[in-house]
């Protein structure tokens, strides 16, 4: 068996506010492996933000990683120290974030934001650094790589930003890409060629991305696995086909049939009643439970755990420990 | 023949860009040039099209929360551009908009009470006792509760702070919504929650909607007639299942085969266009759409597609349907 790239297991985020300690990542378990596409998919507040920024150990005050381990090539990120950490992101880990009119600095040119990465992990002279920049531009495939290396932020469209984006997370050959909502600013139009790119920077360079999304039609496009998050924690995952064609846990049954379909038109569109509950709020049972359609008597006194629900997927879900109650899912899904 | 609400003609926006120390004008934006469509009693028309396409701008021109620079706009056969403020106001009794923006459009110091029934002050509708059983009855309509009334925006999640928004509009009894991106800042599952709020209002009282959306998935699903904006023009115009099916301009074929798929199994030739969107203050000549189409001809760098309808009820402003070029 292969070994994963990236392993993230038992992983706690906690935030420490006035209101008490909200856990917005909850005992979060999962891996990626070499040259794989995983999705993470979820809701505001879900905690897919939050995790992925807790990998990177970007997580800032009132927030902390308050337990588990994250295993990157054997080692333990969750122990290494700030100047151990800063050797390993952008050099190792990549990430790209959702805004790319904020995540640029306005009064650099985009030359010198490229090359401030790769001079400092690759301790490269000026000149080298310059060359393998322009290169890596024309790998995401921006027209006249040359001149944009001279040019500022404002100069450039949203979509040209987001490939500059992407170009400096893989300036120094990453071997996880982590990409937070990368396409979710930008037009469609726009949003199908950074999805042609990153599929193509899949195959070529066969880094491992995490995608991270609200998205569904963005996860059916390119990933490969899916963990689906929901208040903090993990209620579903396996591979994409399976998960798309057989839902096994009720919410993302739910979140499959709420999306209006550009190529059907249903005539009601199925929703899942009531909120989002806000971190924190439920104590006792499944979080999912007040707005389950399934829920009994047991989902409301005991939070389930990670069951395995047949085809490789697991899903949090009591539905899942007898198959009787399972057939009923069954039903749904045809 | 069904009977029209809202008709549209000519409506065009032109923003000046002033520069120098003077402050003279040296270009325009054409935010919005020429955009022509009528709204039917009851139905909804859907506006899509990418961000800077002139969406947003018609729909605040028809509200006259902008001035339009050129153009008619007929409510209910009554010519609406020349009126004054006054009557303007009087107007948009039967003219209400709910915004994108679920945190930004309630003023977060007033309770939900206040916000629903100011428009009934400013109408002068009812006493202060009807006011508050209307703004009662409205909280139910929208699937809140009365006892809502007393709170404030901050204390509703975003799905039901876009119901308070409705809410509003609905107080005055309209007979024209437009709702620009009024789902775009949900949750998908709140999503479908609202979406389904709005056909059930419109099934009860009888609304014509103008739906402005950059998702093409919720439009479809929505709409009843759909057109498709690109710089400022609408480049085509149809029945909602006959533009998704049998769509005639490529920008609209590229744009619906851009749109990702919840489905891994579903195959597709997807249509990647090269570039971004030209900048409306220096639209290309000829078809604004001709610098990123993969079926330009040389006609369309020069001549200006005339908007037409090429079968009943399909519109569209493309070359490839004029006789001669066939």
């Amino acid at each position: 068996m292969e070994q994963p790239v990236l392993n993230v297991s038992k992983l706690k985020t906690h935030f420490f506010t006035d209101d008490g300690e909200i856990p917005a990542v909850d005992s979060v378990d999962f891996h990626i492996n070499k040259g794989e596409v995983l999705g993470i998919v979820g809701e505001s507040g879900s905690g897919k933000s939050v995790t992925s920024l807790s990998i990177m150990q970007l997580i800032q005050a009132p927030g902390k990683v308050v337990g588990g381990e994250i295993t990157y090539k054997g080692e333990n990120l969750l122990t290494k120290s700030e100047k151990e950490m800063r050797k390993i992101r952008g050099n190792e880990i990549g990430m790209i974030f959702q805004e790319p009119m904020t995540s640029l600095n306005p009064v650099f040119r985009i030359g010198n934001q490229l090359i401030e990465g790769i001079r400092i992990h690759k301790k490269w002279n000026k000149k080298k650094a310059w060359e393998h920049a322009i290169s890596i531009l024309k790998l995401v495939g921006l027209p006249r790589a040359e001149e944009l290396m001279n040019e500022y932020p404002h100069q450039l469209s949203g979509g040209m930003r987001q490939r500059v984006m992407i170009a400096m997370a893989m300036a120094c050959d990453p071997e996880v890409l982590i990409a937070d909502e990368p396409t979710t600013a930008l037009d469609v139009t726009i949003q199908a060629q950074i999805l042609e790119l990153m599929k193509k920077l899949n195959r070529e360079t066969n880094t491992s991305i995490i995608l991270i999304t609200h998205d569904l039609g963005v996860v059916a496009e390119i990933c490969d696995r899916i963990v689906v998050m929901y208040s903090g924690k993990i209620v579903e995952q396996g591979n994409t086909k399976d998960i798309f064609q057989q839902p096994k846990h009720p919410y993302t049954i739910g979140l499959i049939e709420s999306v209006p379909d550009v190529r059907v038109r249903k005539d009601r569109l199925y929703s899942i009643p009531g909120n989002v509950p806000k971190p924190g709020s439920i104590h006792k049972g499944c979080h999912f439970a007040p707005r389950c359609s399934f829920a009994f008597d047991k989902c409301f006194e005991e939070d389930p755990v990670l069951l395995d629900a047949g085809s490789n997927q697991q899903a949090r879900c009591w539905l899942h420990e007898d198959e009787k109650k399972a057939a009923v899912l069954e039903r749904v899904n045809s | 023949m069904q009977e029209a609400l809202l008709e549209v003609k000519q409506l065009k926006k032109h923003f000046p860009i002033e520069g120098g120390v003077l402050k003279q004008q040296v270009g325009t934006v054409k935010a919005v040039d020429g955009v022509t469509f009528t709204l039917h009693k009851g139905e909804t028309f859907g506006l899509v099209g990418e961000s800077g396409c002139g969406k947003s701008t018609t729909g605040r021109m028809l509200m006259r929360l902008l001035e339009p620079s050129e153009g008619e706009v007929l409510f209910d056969g009554k010519e609406m551009i020349s009126l004054s403020k006054n009557e303007m106001r009087h107007l948009r009794k039967d003219i209400q908009m709910v915004f994108q923006d679920p945190f930004a459009s309630l003023n977060p110091r007033h309770t939900v009470e206040k916000i629903i029934e100011e428009p009934l002050i400013v109408h002068k509708l009812g006493n202060k006792a009807e006011r508050k059983k209307r703004v009662k009855e409205l909280l139910e309509i929208v699937g809140l509760s009365s006892y809502h009334a007393k709170r404030y925006p901050h204390q509703f999640s975003g799905g039901q702070r876009q119901r308070i928004g409705i809410a509003r509009a609905l107080a005055v009894n309209p007979k024209l919504i437009i709702a620009d991106e009024p789902v775009s800042a949900l949750d998908v599952s709140i999503q479908a929650q609202v979406l389904n709020l709005l056909e059930d209002l419109q099934k009860e009282l009888g609304l014509t909607y103008l739906f402005i959306a950059h998702d093409l998935g919720v439009v479809r699903h929505i709409s009843d007639r759909v057109g498709v904006m690109y710089l400022g023009r609408i480049v085509e115009m149809a029945d909602s299942e006959k533009l998704y099916l049998n769509s005639k301009h490529p920008y609209t074929q590229a744009l619906l085969s851009a749109v990702p798929v919840p489905d891994p199994e579903y195959g597709k030739d997807r249509i990647i266009l090269t570039g971004d969107v030209p900048s409306p203050s220096n639209p290309p000549s000829g078809c604004p759409f001709h610098t990123r189409c993969p079926k330009a001809m040389d006609v369309c760098s020069s001549v200006v597609p005339e908007f037409r309808e090429i079968e009943p009820g399909h519109h569209t402003a493309c070359h490839l349907y004029e006789e001669d070029h066939v």
